[in-house]
C-alpha cells in the first residue's frame, strides 16, 4: 500500500475529522464536568450573603476608634479630630510611598473607615502610635498617617478602604 | 521489552522511573484478544467510577462536618448553598450505586466465561478483595449523611457481631467506640470511608497488573495462540471503551439528574432518632441479596456465618467449578443453569427488600439454599459430568467462522 | 450491538423492578394524585402556587412547624423581591449576641437567616403537642414515598372514623396518615386565610398550594438540575454517535 488513490485520501481526511471530532467533544465535556469541581470552593451562598456588616457610629465620640469585623476582617472605624482631618489634609503628596488624596479615602471627613490588615504581611495595626499620629505596625515596623496612608517602613499601600455607604449619619452599611 | 521513547522528556523520565514504558506496553504491546465483546467493558467502567466517586467525595469531604449534631444539617448545605453541591452530592449517591451496577455486570462476566479459572484465580481473588472493600466503604458511607437510615442500618449491621461468642459483645463496643452508635461512631466511620477507597485503588492497580500478566479471557474461553488472535489495546479497546463509557453516563445521567433519589430510601431524609425505629430498616439495594441470606436463618449467628460465607465461598470458585472448558458458550448445562443463578440472585435481591415474614421469607430461604447450591453441589458435578461443545481451534477460527457466509473469498487457511 | 442492547435493556429492568419494592407493605391507602406542574422532565414549580404556599406555611403550619433549612434569602427564587423578603426575614425576631457587655438580645430577622421553629427543642414541641412532634417541613416533601402527593392527601384526606373505630383521646382519623391515627387535628378550613393574589383559599386550594411551596423547600434546585439534565444528555447523544463512528471506523480494518 504504498500509493494512495484519491478515495484513500479522502477517506483519510474523513477519518481524521471524525477522530477530532470525537477528541473535541471529548475534551470539552470533560471541561465542563471539571468546572463544578473547581466552582465549588468558591464563596457559597450562605457566605456571600453574610458578606456585608452594619456599624452603629452613635457610640463613638470624637477621637475614639471602633473595630468591626466584616467578612473576618478588622474594620477600624474611627471618628477623625479636627487636627486629625488637618494633618490628613496637609500632606504634600508626592513625599508619600503610594499617594493619595485624604479626599479620596473618606466619604465625610470625620469618619474614616478602613481595613485593619496592614499590607505588608497582614498583621494588625496598633493604633495610636507611630510617628504620624496614625497606626503602627509591630510586626515589621510600618508607621500609618492619620488618614492611613503608609509613610514609613516596609508596607508597600496604604490601609485599604472597604466599600462602604452611609445608610444615615449614625449607620454605615460595609461590604 | 525496554521502551525507547523518542520524545526526550519521555526518555529521561523513562531512564530514571519506566512508567512511560509501562503505559506504551500497557496500550500496545499488551497483546488483547481480538474478540471481546461489550461485557468486557465493565472493568474500565469500574475504574471509571472509582475515580468519579473518589473526586466527588474528596469534594463533599470540603463541606461536609462529621458531627452527629451537624452532619445532617451540613448535608442540606451541601444540597442548599455549595455551588453545585446539589450535583455533587447526587453525583455522589448515585455514583455509588452505578459503581455497583458495574461491578455486579462485571463479576456475572466473569461467572459466564469462566474468568476466574486457572491461571486466572489470582485475579479473581483481588476482585473479591475489591468487592469487600467496596462494600464497607459504602456501607460506612451510607451513615455519614445521618439519617434515620443512616443510623440504623449502623446500629442493625453492627450489632451482627454480637453473634460471635464469647468475644462478641466487645468487638460492637469497640466498633462503636461507645454503648451505642454515636458520635464516635459516626467519626470513625468518616475516616475510614474516606481512607478505604485508596486501599481500593491499591489493590486494583494489583488486579490490572494480575491481568496483565496472564492476559484476558475472551468470550470463547480459548487462550491467544498467535499473533492473529490479538489485536494492540490501543486503539482498538480504547475507542470501544470509551464508546461503553459515553453510552453508561447517559445511563448514570438519567438517574442523577432526573431521578436522583429513586435508589435511595425517603427515611433519610429524615435526621437520626435513636429513640424511633423506623417501620422497616432497609439497606441500599445492593446490599439486598445478603440481607436476603441474613435473615433466612432463624440463628443469629448462622445468619451472620452464611451472609460472609456467600461472598467467601466465591474464594474457592476456581476449584469448586471441576469443568476444563471455560465459557459457558460451549458449556450447554452451566449456561442454563447460571440463568437460573442470575434469577436466583435477583430473587434474593427482591426479597431483601420485603419484611422477613410470611411467602417472603420462604422464598428467601428457598433462593438462599439453591444460591449454595449452585456453588456447592451443582458447578463441581456439571464440570464434571456435563459434556460440552467442540471448542474453536482458537480465537481467529471462531471469528473467521462468524465471517464465513459474508467473506468466503477473503478467507484462507 | 443488537445484543449488547438488549441484554444492558433487560439488567436494567430488571434491577429497576428489583429496587423499586424496598418498601413498606402494610395497610396503606393509595395516595390521592395531582398533575404537579413541577412534575416530570421538564416540570417547574408553579411560582404563584408556591407563594400562596408560603402564605399557608406562614399563617397556619408556621405556629408548630419549623423550616428551618430554609435560608429568608432563597425566597427570591419564588419571585419575591430582595425588599419583600427583607419584610418578611423582619416579621420574625432572633436572639443574637453576645453584645460587649456578655449578654444576649434579641433582633429583626436578616435576609441570611433561617425560617425559625417555634419552640426550642424537640422536648418542648412535644410538652406542646400532647407528646407528639410536629416535625420540620425543610424536608418533609422528600421524607415521604410521593412526597408531594402524600402532603396534598393527608391535608384533605381528614374523615370521620370509621364506626368500627375508636380513637383515643387527642387522635384524629386520617385516610392516608399510616395507621390512620395522627395526632395533628385538621389543620385546615375553607376561608381560614386570605391570600394575597385574591384565590379562594378552600381547603384544597390550600393544602395544594403549600404541598407544591413545600416541594419546592425540599428541592429549590431541582429546575436547574431537570436542566442541566438536559444539556448533558443531549452531549453525550452527540458524543455516542461520535464515539460510535469512530469505533466502526478504527475497526473497520479488522471485520
Amino acid at each position: 500500500m504504498t500509493t494512495t488513490t484519491p478515495e484513500e485520501e479522502n477517506g483519510v481526511k474523513r477519518r481524521d475529522f471524525l477522530y477530532i471530532a470525537a477528541g473535541g467533544l471529548g475534551a470539552v465535556g470533560t471541561a465542563a464536568a471539571i468546572w463544578p469541581f473547581v466552582s465549588q470552593m468558591n464563596p457559597s451562598a450562605d457566605v456571600l450573603a453574610l458578606s456585608t456588616t452594619e456599624a452603629d457610629l452613635g457610640g463613638i465620640d470624637v477621637g475614639s476608634e471602633l473595630t468591626v469585623v466584616w467578612q473576618g476582617k478588622p474594620i477600624f472605624v474611627r471618628h477623625r479630630t479636627e487636627e486629625d482631618i488637618a494633618s490628613a489634609e496637609n500632606v504634600d503628596l508626592s513625599t508619600l510611598p503610594d499617594p493619595e488624596a485624604d479626599s479620596a479615602r473618606v466619604i465625610k471627613p470625620e469618619w474614616l473607615v478602613m481595613i485593619g490588615i496592614c499590607t505588608h504581611l497582614g498583621c494588625v495595626p496598633l493604633k495610636g502610635q507611630g510617628d504620624y499620629g496614625g497606626w503602627f505596625c509591630p510586626c515589621h515596623g510600618s508607621h500609618y498617617d492619620t488618614s492611613g496612608r503608609i509613610r514609613k517602613g516596609p508596607a508597600p499601600a496604604n490601609l485599604v478602604i472597604p466599600p462602604y455607604e452611609f445608610l444615615d449619619d449614625n449607620r454605615i452599611l460595609i461590604g | 521489552m525496554s521502551f525507547e521513547p523518542k520524545n526526550p522528556a519521555l526518555k529521561w523520565v523513562e531512564a530514571r522511573l519506566p512508567l512511560p514504558g509501562m503505559i506504551h506496553h500497557a496500550l500496545y504491546d499488551y497483546p488483547t484478544p481480538r474478540n471481546l465483546s461489550y461485557w468486557w467493558t465493565f472493568g474500565s467502567l469500574a475504574g471509571f467510577m472509582l475515580v468519579v466517586q473518589i473526586v466527588s467525595g474528596i469534594v463533599l469531604a470540603m463541606h461536609y462536618t462529621p458531627h452527629v449534631d451537624l452532619a445532617f444539617n451540613s448535608v442540606e448545605h451541601i444540597m442548599r448553598d455549595v455551588n453545585y453541591g446539589w450535583l455533587i452530592r447526587y453525583m455522589h449517591a448515585n455514583g455509588a450505586s452505578m459503581f455497583f451496577i458495574v461491578v455486579y455486570l462485571h463479576i456475572f462476566r466473569g461467572l459466564y466465561y469462566g474468568s476466574y479459572k486457572a491461571p486466572r484465580e489470582l485475579l479473581w481473588w483481588l476482585g473479591l478483595v475489591i468487592f469487600l472493600l467496596m462494600m464497607a466503604t459504602a456501607f460506612m458511607g451510607y451513615v455519614l449523611p445521618w439519617g434515620q437510615m443512616s443510623f440504623w442500618g449502623a446500629t442493625v449491621i453492627t450489632n451482627l457481631f454480637s453473634a460471635i461468642p464469647v468475644v462478641g459483645d466487645s468487638i460492637v463496643t469497640w466498633l462503636w467506640g461507645g454503648f451505642a452508635v454515636d458520635n464516635p461512631t459516626l467519626n470513625r466511620f468518616f475516616s475510614l470511608h474516606y481512607l478505604l477507597p485508596f486501599v481500593i485503588v491499591g489493590v486494583v492497580i494489583l488486579h490490572i497488573w494480575s491481568l496483565h500478566t496472564t492476559g484476558s479471557n475472551n468470550p470463547t474461553g480459548v487462550e491467544i495462540k498467535d499473533k492473529q488472535d490479538s489485536i494492540p489495546f490501543h486503539p482498538y479497546y480504547t475507542v470501544k471503551d470509551l464508546f461503553g463509557l459515553a453510552v453508561f453516563l447517559i445511563f448514570f445521567s438519567a438517574f442523577l439528574f432526573y431521578a436522583p433519589n429513586y435508589l435511595g430510601h425517603p427515611d433519610n431524609y429524615i435526621p437520626a432518632n435513636p429513640l424511633v425505629t423506623p417501620a422497616h430498616i432497609v439497606p441500599e439495594w445492593y446490599f439486598l441479596p445478603f440481607y436476603a441470606i441474613l435473615r433466612a436463618v432463624p440463628d443469629k449467628l448462622g445468619g451472620v456465618l452464611l451472609m460472609f460465607g456467600a461472598i467467601l465461598i466465591l474464594f474457592a470458585l476456581p476449584w469448586l467449578d471441576k469443568s476444563r472448558v471455560r465459557s459457558a458458550r460451549f458449556r450447554p448445562i452451566y449456561k442454563q443453569l447460571f440463568w437460573v443463578f442470575v434469577a436466583d440472585c435477583i430473587l434474593l435481591t427482591y426479597v431483601g427488600g420485603k419484611p422477613a415474614e410470611g411467602a417472603y421469607l420462604v422464598w428467601g430461604r428457598i433462593a438462599t439454599i439453591y444460591y449454595f447450591v449452585h456453588i456447592l453441589i451443582l458447578l463441581p458435578l456439571v464440570g464434571l459430568l456435563e459434556k460440552p461443545k467442540p471448542l474453536p481451534a482458537s480465537i481467529s477460527e471462531d471469528v473467521l467462522s462468524k465471517k464465513k457466509p459474508a467473506k468466503e473469498e477473503t478467507v484462507n487457511a | 450491538m443488537r445484543k449488547f442492547l438488549i441484554s444492558v435493556g433487560v439488567a436494567a429492568i430488571v434491577s429497576l423492578a428489583a429496587l423499586g419494592p424496598a418498601k413498606a407493605a402494610g395497610d396503606a391507602v393509595e395516595l390521592k394524585s395531582v398533575a404537579w406542574e413541577h412534575e416530570g422532565l421538564f416540570g417547574t414549580y408553579d411560582r404563584a402556587a408556591a407563594q400562596r404556599g408560603l402564605q399557608v406555611y406562614r399563617e397556619v403550619c408556621a405556629a408548630c412547624h419549623g423550616l428551618t433549612l430554609v435560608s429568608f434569602r432563597t425566597l427570591a427564587d419564588l419571585g419575591f423581591s430582595e425588599d419583600e423578603v427583607k419584610a418578611i426575614a423582619a416579621e420574625y425576631e432572633f436572639t443574637d449576641g453576645p453584645d460587649d457587655f456578655g449578654d444576649m438580645f434579641d433582633r429583626p430577622g436578616k435576609a441570611s437567616d433561617k425560617f425559625p421553629s417555634p419552640f426550642p427543642n424537640e422536648q418542648a414541641a412535644r410538652a406542646g403537642n400532647g407528646g407528639a412532634f410536629p416535625v420540620d417541613l425543610s424536608l418533609v416533601s422528600k421524607s415521604r414515598p410521593n412526597g408531594d402527593n402524600y402532603i396534598y392527601s393527608l391535608l384533605t384526606g381528614y374523615v370521620d372514623a370509621p364506626a368500627d373505630v375508636t380513637l383515643p383521646a387527642g387522635m384524629n382519623y386520617n385516610l392516608y396518615f399510616a395507621g390512620h391515627q395522627i395526632a395533628m387535628p385538621p389543620p385546615l378550613m375553607d376561608d381560614q386565610i386570605e391570600y394575597a393574589d385574591g384565590t379562594p383559599a378552600t381547603v384544597d386550594q390550600m393544602a395544594h398550594d403549600v404541598a407544591v411551596f413545600l416541594s419546592w423547600a425540599a428541592e429549590p434546585k431541582m429546575e436547574q438540575r431537570k436542566e442541566m439534565g438536559l444539556k448533558v444528555i443531549l452531549f453525550l447523544l452527540i458524543l455516542t454517535v461520535v464515539f460510535y463512528a469512530a469505533k466502526r471506523k478504527i475497526w473497520s480494518d479488522l471485520h
